[in-house]
C-alpha cells in the first residue's frame, strides 16, 4: 500500500514539474529569463562570445566536440595528477592511465561508469572539480542537444540553430546550479555527508572495535548526480550507502530528481515548437514503457531470491533482500533502479546484480530500448525524435506519401541521419559484447558463473553504449580490456548520436513548412503514439531479443538449477 | 577551431571553479551551518548511526551479515558494495545456508534480512521483525526479562517517513546503545 502512495506522489510531482519546469526550461533557452545576467555576461567576456550570434549546424557540433574533448583532457590530467593536488586526506595516489581514460571519457560524455571505488581511489579534490565538474556540464550538453534539435522544427528557413556557448552556459545556470544547490541541501539535512575532513576513525568501547568511517563531500554531489541523469556515486555501492541515500525521503527526491528533466523537456518541447499536444504524444510514450517496466520489475523483486530459497532455511515475505536496504526494501530499490536504467542514470539503490532474473531482465532492456522511456537529461528527448521520424517515415510507407512531421517533409537524408543515430547504439553494443565474450580478456572479467556471467558482460557494454553507466557490478571492470572498449563505447553511444542530431536540426531548420493537409499523418494522437511505441520495442526487441536470451531469460527458464 | 579550443579550455576553467569548487564548498560551508551533526557523518561515540557495525556477542542485536565479505581499503577504510552474487549462484546458496546455522546455534530463528548481505555492505538497519526474532537469545544472555527487552526493541522502530517513503526499520547502534542503558 505505501508503494502505492509512492507512484501516486512521485505521478503528481513529475505532473507538477512537465508543467512548470518544462515551460521555465522553455524560457531558459528563448532567452526570456535574465535575472541570472550578471553571472553570464562575465562568463560571455570571458570565453570572447556574442550571446546573440548564431551557429550553424556544423559550427555548433564542432564547439561542442571541441569542449567535450576539452573536458576529457582536463578530467584525464586532473586525476591521474591527483595525488600531487591539495584536499586530499586519505593521500590517494594517481589513478591509473587506462582506468583514468575510461573515467574520463565516461563522465564527459554523462554515462558514470564507474570501474573504481570512489571512497578508495578518488581524493576529494577530485571528486568535485574532476568529476562533479562533468556532472553538470555533460547534463547541459545534452539539453544543448535537444533544444537545438527542437529549433530544428520550430524554425522555419533558418540557417542557424543557437549558439552551443549561450545553450551550455544557460543550462548550467539557471537549471542545474539552483535545482542541486537545494536538493543538496535535503540530501545533508537527511543524513548525507558533506565535509572535507578525512574519514573518521571511532573505537566501539560497547564491542571492542574500530572501524574507518569514509567521508568526504557526497551531499551536493548526490543532488546532480541525480538531476543530471549521470549516476556517478561518491561511493562504491552509490545510492545503496547510508551517506549518499540515508532515508526513504531521500530515495523518493532521487528518483523525483533524475525523473524530472527527461519527462519535463516534452513539455519544453511542445511549448517550442508551438503545441502542446506534440509534447504530449511523445511523453505519453515514454511513460507507458516506462510504466509497464516499472510493474513488472517490481513485481519481479517482490518475489523471493532463488538462491536464497534454494538453501531453504527462511521464507522471503517482503521479496528479494538480497543487495538490498532494509530502509528501503525491494519495491522502492525496484522503483528506484528501473528509474535510473530508463534515464541513463544509472544509480543504484540495491545492487543491480543480485536483482532477480526478471528484474534483472527489466533493468537490462530498459536500457537497450535506446534510453528514451523517458532517456537522459536531452539524450532522451533527442533520440526519442530520432525514433519518432522513423516512425512517421513507417506511417508514410504505409500511406504511399512522403511524410511530414510537424510541418517538415521527411525527405532521404532526414530518414538516413534518424536511421544512423538510432543504429549507433545496438551495432556498438553488440558487437563489443561478440568480442568481448570471444577473447580470454574479456572473458575473465565475470564473477558469476552461468548464464549470469554472460550478462554481467552483456549488461556492461548496454550501459555504456547507452550512457547509462549502472553495472551488474560482479564484472571486474577495471582491466585495460575493458577500460579501453567501454571508453570506446561510451563514445560513440554519445556523440554518434549527438552529431546527427544537430545535423538533422541544422536540415531541418533550413526547410519550409508545408501546410497540413488532409492526408497528413497526424502526430498528435494516440495512433502516433502507439506507433512509435511500437518502433521503440520492435527495434530494440528485434536487436536484442537473441543476446537477452542468453542471459536473463535462460537464467529464469532454469528452475532449481544453481550455477 | 583554433576559436573553439580557446574557448573550451577557458569554459572549462570557469565551470571547475564555479560547479567544481565554488559550488561543494559552498554547499559545504551552509551544511555544516544548518545541519553540522548531519554533516560530519551522524557520529555518536561508537560509531555513525548510519554506518552498520559487526556486533558478534550474544549480548548484543546483530545486525545484516554484511561484515562477513566487507573488505577494507588504504588506511582500513570500509569499501562499500564489493559483493554481488547473482539470483542463481551457488555461492550465495552456500553463505545463507551458513548463516542460517550461525543464527540458529545463537538461538535465534533466522529471517531473510539476517541472512541477506546488503547492497551497500554498510546496511546499519534491521526490520522490526529480525529485531523481535533476538529478543529471547539477547534477553537469556543478559539475564534480563524479555518483556522489558521486547519494549525496548518496540521504542526503537523508526516508522516509514511520511508514513509511506521506505520500509519500518530500526538502528543495530540505537537499539544496543539503549541496550546497554538498560538494567
Amino acid at each position: 500500500m505505501s508503494f502505492f502512495w509512492t507512484i501516486a506522489a512521485l505521478v503528481v510531482l513529475l505532473a507538477v514539474s512537465w508543467r512548470y519546469l518544462g515551460s521555465y526550461m522553455a524560457a531558459v533557452y528563448e532567452g526570456r529569463v535574465a535575472y541570472l545576467g550578471w553571472l553570464e555576461r562575465p562568463v560571455y567576456r570571458a570565453l570572447g562570445v556574442d550571446p546573440d550570434a548564431e551557429q550553424t549546424w556544423q559550427r555548433y557540433a564542432g564547439a561542442l566536440v571541441v569542449f567535450s574533448g576539452v573536458a576529457i583532457l582536463v578530467t584525464y590530467v586532473l586525476i591521474r595528477v591527483q595525488g600531487s593536488l591539495p584536499v586530499n586526506p586519505q593521500h590517494l595516489g594517481a589513478v591509473p592511465p587506462a582506468l583514468s581514460w575510461n573515467t574520463a571519457v565516461s563522465f564527459v560524455s554523462n554515462t558514470n561508469w564507474q570501474n573504481y571505488a570512489g571512497e578508495s581511489t578518488m581524493s576529494y579534490l577530485s571528486q568535485m572539480a574532476a568529476l562533479t565538474v562533468q556532472q553538470f556540464v555533460s547534463a547541459s550538453v545534452g539539453i544543448a542537444v535537444a533544444i537545438a534539435l527542437t529549433r530544428g522544427f520550430s524554425r522555419k528557413g533558418s540557417p542557424t540553430i543557437g549558439n552551443f556557448w549561450v545553450d551550455l552556459v544557460r543550462g548550467v545556470f539557471y537549471i542545474l546550479l539552483p535545482i542541486a544547490f537545494v536538493a543538496g541541501l535535503v540530501y545533508v539535512g537527511q543524513g548525507a555527508v558533506q565535509t572535507l575532513a578525512g574519514p573518521a576513525t571511532i573505537h566501539n568501547a560497547l564491542t571492542g572495535t574500530t572501524q574507518v568511517v569514509p567521508r568526504g563531500p557526497v551531499g551536493f554531489m548526490e543532488s546532480i548526480k541525480q538531476l543530471g541523469t549521470n549516476g556517478g556515486g561518491f561511493f562504491n555501492a552509490n545510492g545503496s550507502h547510508p551517506f549518499e541515500d540515508p532515508t526513504g525521503v531521500t530515495l523518493f527526491l532521487s528518483f523525483f530528481l533524475l525523473l524530472s528533466i527527461p519527462f519535463s523537456l516534452t513539455y519544453t518541447f511542445g511549448k517550442m515548437v508551438g503545441s502542446l499536444r506534440q509534447g504530449a504524444a511523445l511523453l505519453a510514450a515514454m511513460a507507458i514503457i516506462f510504466g509497464v517496466w516499472v510493474g513488472f520489475s517490481s513485481y519481479a523483486e517482490s518475489r523471493p531470491n532463488p538462491a536464497v530459497a534454494a538453501a531453504h532455511v527462511v521464507h522471503q515475505p517482503q521479496g528479494n533482500m538480497e543487495g538490498k536496504e532494509v530502509r528501503f526494501g525491494p519495491l522502492p530499490t525496484a522503483l528506484y533502479n528501473i528509474s535510473s536504467t530508463q534515464t541513463s542514470t544509472g544509480s543504484v539503490a540495491g545492487a543491480n546484480d543480485s536483482f532477480t532474473p526478471m528484474g534483472g531482465f527489466g533493468l537490462l532492456t530498459g536500457m537497450a530500448l535506446g534510453e528514451v522511456t523517458p532517456g537522459g537529461d536531452g539524450s532522451g528527448l533527442y533520440t526519442i525524435l530520432l525514433f519518432a521520424l522513423v516512425a512517421v517515415f513507417l506511417g508514410g510507407l504505409m500511406v504511399g506519401r512522403t511524410p511530414e512531421y510537424l510541418g517538415k517533409k521527411i525527405q532521404a537524408k532526414e530518414v538516413k541521419l534518424a536511421t544512423f543515430g538510432v543504429l549507433v547504439m545496438p551495432v556498438t553494443v553488440l558487437v563489443l559484447t561478440a568480442i568481448a565474450v570471444s577473447i580470454h580478456a574479456g572473458r575473465a572479467g565475470p564473477a558469476n558463473a552461468g548464464p549470469h556471467g554472460f550478462t554481467e558482460i552483456l549488461y556492461a557494454f548496454t550501459s555504456q553504449g547507452n550512457n547509462n553507466g549502472s553495472a551488474f557490478a560482479g564484472l571486474s571492470g577495471d582491466s585495460t580490456f575493458y577500460n579501453v572498449t567501454g571508453g570506446i563505447a561510451m563514445l560513440l553511444g554519445r556523440f554518434a548520436v549527438i552529431v546527427p542530431s544537430l545535423a538533422l536540426a541544422g536540415v531541418l531548420a533550413a526547410k519550409n513548412v508545408v501546410p497540413a493537409g488532409l492526408g497528413t499523418f497526424k502526430t498528435d494522437t494516440p495512433l502516433f503514439t502507439g506507433l512509435l511505441i511500437g518502433v521503440i520495442l520492435i527495434l530494440g526487441g528485434l536487436t536484442f531479443f537473441p543476446a537477452v536470451s542468453l542471459g536473463p531469460v535462460v537464467e529464469q527458464l532454469s528452475h532449481g538449477k544453481l550455477f | 577551431m583554433l576559436a573553439h579550443l580557446r574557448r573550451s579550455f577557458v569554459a572549462s576553467i570557469i565551470f571547475l571553479a564555479i560547479c567544481g569548487l565554488a559550488y561543494p564548498l559552498a554547499g559545504t560551508g551552509v551544511s555544516h551551518l544548518l545541519f553540522e551533526h548531519q554533516a560530519n557523518g551522524s557520529l555518536t561515540a561508537d560509531g555513525s548511526t548510519l554506518i552498520g557495525q559487526t556486533w558478534k556477542s550474544p549480548m548484543w542485536f546483530e545486525g545484516r551479515p554484511d561484515g562477513t565479505v566487507l573488505t577494507t581499503g588504504p588506511g582500513g577504510i570500509v569499501v562499500s558494495g564489493t559483493n554481488q552474487p547473482g539470483p542463481r549462484s551457488k555461492a550465495l546458496e552456500q553463505a545463507v545456508a551458513k548463516q542460517a546455522a550461525a543464527l540458529e546455534k545463537k538461538g535465534i530463528v533466522p529471517t531473510n534480512d539476517l541472512v541477506t548481505t546488503s547492497g551497500s555492505l554498510l546496511d546499519p538497519d534491521i526490520s522490526p521483525a529480525d529485531a523481535y526474532a533476538q529478543v529471547d537469545a539477547v534477553a537469556s544472555a543478559r539475564g534480563l526479562p524479555v518483556g522489558a527487552v521486547r519494549r525496548l526493541v518496540a521504542k526503537y522502530i523508526r516508522p516509514k517517513e511520511l508514513g509511506f517513503l521506505g520500509a519500518d526499520h530500526i538502528d543495530v547502534l540505537e537499539l544496543n546503545l539503549g541496550l546497554a542503558r538498560l538494567r
